[in-house]
């Protein structure tokens, strides 16, 4: 086999094999969201209704797109960790480019949000048969289309933590990312309410913000509606994840120890 | 041809030069010693070597490629231990070695074939299939050398390798070191700021300071240069007058109380020195160390008790953070 190609397995391998043991990010990241769904999305739900649409049906694909966000960001920060343990050391000490060490890091952790968003499916399919959540219908094609657009934006979303984490030298400025830069693109992004009403401050940075394209593509396949059409949201999205990961190999390259 | 050469090899921080234009040949299946207090240059040294970071200026020639522009092929030909922790806990054994299989291509018939040779050769066949985090730190350490074995290195790197361990581990990895370099015929370069280690288990050994290379020898040569044994008197009135009369005294040296004198073949003229010197209160007679050897070239005594933060303790502290 291509050496290139066995690093990227074995980059993967070991994502794969952390992801695996450490459990209690699983659950983290399943019962997080279903707690804004059920409890934040009830409560709210109780005073509002979007145009004919359940509140609950209405933030499910935005609750989805919270979950990638959040996990994969994390997951390229953590690299952080790989420096202050040595073991990036040991994997670039390596004959593997360093290219294809981003690209290992990058499929294990599309691979693990892509997990944490099927199980997701997968609740939101019972919540819907249920009738927990009315209105909530989740066939097979909005399944396997949900992932599609998922890969797309996971992919740019953990390149992104990458290239933050590469260029960072402990966990010092942490915080930071997640108030100015995980929170904004959740609350910007239309999850949590439509976004064809806002007020004139707001609208500009929804529009600039590509979790906006996300969501709605995902509100596009879950439940048929949608501000911007499905090609057009996911053009945006993989176009970000194309630039992203070039970005990505380069501060790989320029990554100090 | 030797197996490394370093030419004019420097490495710069703003303005402190950690490395300044190093020349050096290790030869092929040689045990090779950087030995130094910390800061002297040695870790910066296996780095550039390592090709972990470039030289400022100069370079290195390791395995016949460059560091510089082949660093590829270089990678492929060492093997590295690093000072701190480079295996992931979260990991069994097996799965360690495994992954670093991958990263060298070696394809899996070959690597299950090389992951059970390392494994029975560093004695940790029955602890594959537990969690690094459960392993002791010189466990951990065997782990790792183990793995730096596995793609069958020409040169093996081993960064301060008994930093931190208990003496019995540490006599136990000296063991299994010097072993190895025999048995798979690499060369092997350490470096330590303990003496004994390097006395020990190396061929020859380079005494590094503040970027340089003070001295460069097989320790037994090395130790020559004192030219003689060290004897050591407490005396509160010696007779120094008529002590450096004697032909076979070659130094004499005085700190307070303490005369230390350099004797050609203490132990036929102890009785003499005594008869001369006057009221003793106790004496000691040893055969030179390194230890003296780099207090001779730099005039200062080199610190054993000054770890960077151990690596085992590295290993505790970055457990509890997590």
């Amino acid at each position: 086999m291509n050496s290139e190609l066995r690093g990227i397995l074995a980059i993967w391998y070991r994502e794969l094999k952390v992801f695996q043991r450490e459990k209690s990010r699983l659950v983290g990241a399943i019962v997080t969201p279903v707690l804004w769904l059920l409890i934040f999305g009830g409560g709210l739900g109780s005073a509002v209704s979007i145009t004919g649409l359940n509140y609950q049906a209405f933030i499910f694909p935005g609750i989805l797109a919270q979950s990638v966000l959040f996990s994969s960001i994390f997951f390229g920060i953590y690299i952080v960790w790989d420096k202050k343990i040595d073991f990036l050391k040991e994997v670039l000490i390596s004959p593997v480019s360093r290219t294809s060490i981003f690209l290992g890091k990058v499929i294990g952790g599309a691979t693990d949000s892509m997990i944490q968003c099927a199980i997701l499916l997968v609740i939101g399919w019972i919540f819907g048969a249920f009738n927990i959540i009315p209105g909530l219908h989740l066939t097979i094609f909005s399944f396997i289309f949900s992932l599609v657009a998922v890969a797309f934006m996971t992919t740019s979303l953990v390149s992104i933590g990458l290239i933050i984490g590469s260029q960072m030298e402990s966990f010092e400025g942490f915080q930071l990312v997640s108030s100015f830069l995980l929170f904004p693109l959740f609350f910007l992004s239309g999850a949590l309410f439509p976004i064809n009403r806002l007020p004139a401050w707001i609208a500009p940075f929804t529009f600039i913000n590509p979790i906006t394209y996300a969501v709605d593509a995902l509100r596009h396949i879950i439940l048929g509606v949608s501000q911007y059409g499905i090609i057009p949201d996911l053009s945006v999205i993989a176009g970000l994840a194309v630039i992203t990961v070039i970005i990505g190999t380069f501060a790989f390259e320029k990554m100090k120890l | 041809m030797p197996i490394i050469e370093t030419k004019k090899l420097t490495k710069k921080y703003r303005d402190l030069v950690a490395v300044n234009n190093l020349n050096l040949r290790i030869n092929e299946g040689e045990i090779f010693g950087l030995l130094g207090p910390n800061g002297a240059g040695k870790t910066t040294t296996l780095m550039m070597l390592t090709t972990l970071i470039p030289p400022t200026s100069g370079t290195a020639v390791v395995n016949g490629f460059d560091i510089v522009k082949q660093k590829d092929k270089v990678r492929a030909s060492i093997g590295m231990v690093f000072q701190d922790p480079s295996s992931d806990d979260t990991l069994t054994g097996y799965e360690n070695l495994k992954l670093h299989g991958m990263l060298y291509n070696i394809p899996p018939v070959e690597r299950e074939k090389r992951i059970k040779e390392v494994l029975k050769l560093v004695e940790l066949t029955d602890r594959k299939d537990e969690l690094v985090k459960n392993y002791s730190g010189g466990m951990r350490r065997r782990l790792e050398l183990g793995r730096g074995l596995m793609h069958y290195p020409k040169v093996l790197f081993l960064d301060e390798p008994t930093l931190g361990l208990d003496p019995q581990t540490r006599d136990h990895l000296w063991r299994y070191i010097s072993e190895l370099a025999r048995r798979m015929h690499i060369s092997v370069i350490i470096t330590t700021h303990y003496m004994e280690e390097a006395d020990m288990l190396c061929d020859r050994v380079a005494i590094i300071d503040a970027g340089k290379i003070v001295a460069l020898d097989a320790p037994s040569k090395l130790k020559e240069i004192i030219g003689g044994d060290v004897v050591t008197i407490k005396s509160k009135e010696p007779k120094l007058d008529s002590i450096k009369q004697l032909s076979f005294i070659s130094k004499v040296d005085v700190k307070k109380e303490i005369v230390s004198l350099t004797v050609a073949n203490a132990s036929t003229h102890l009785a003499e020195i005594l008869a001369t010197i006057g009221q003793v209160d106790s004496v000691e007679v040893h055969t030179p160390t390194l230890s003296d050897v780099f207090l001779h070239y730099t005039g200062r005594e080199i610190r054993e008790d000054t770890p960077e933060g151990g690596w085992a303790n590295r290993v505790m502290s970055f457990r509890s953070k997590k």
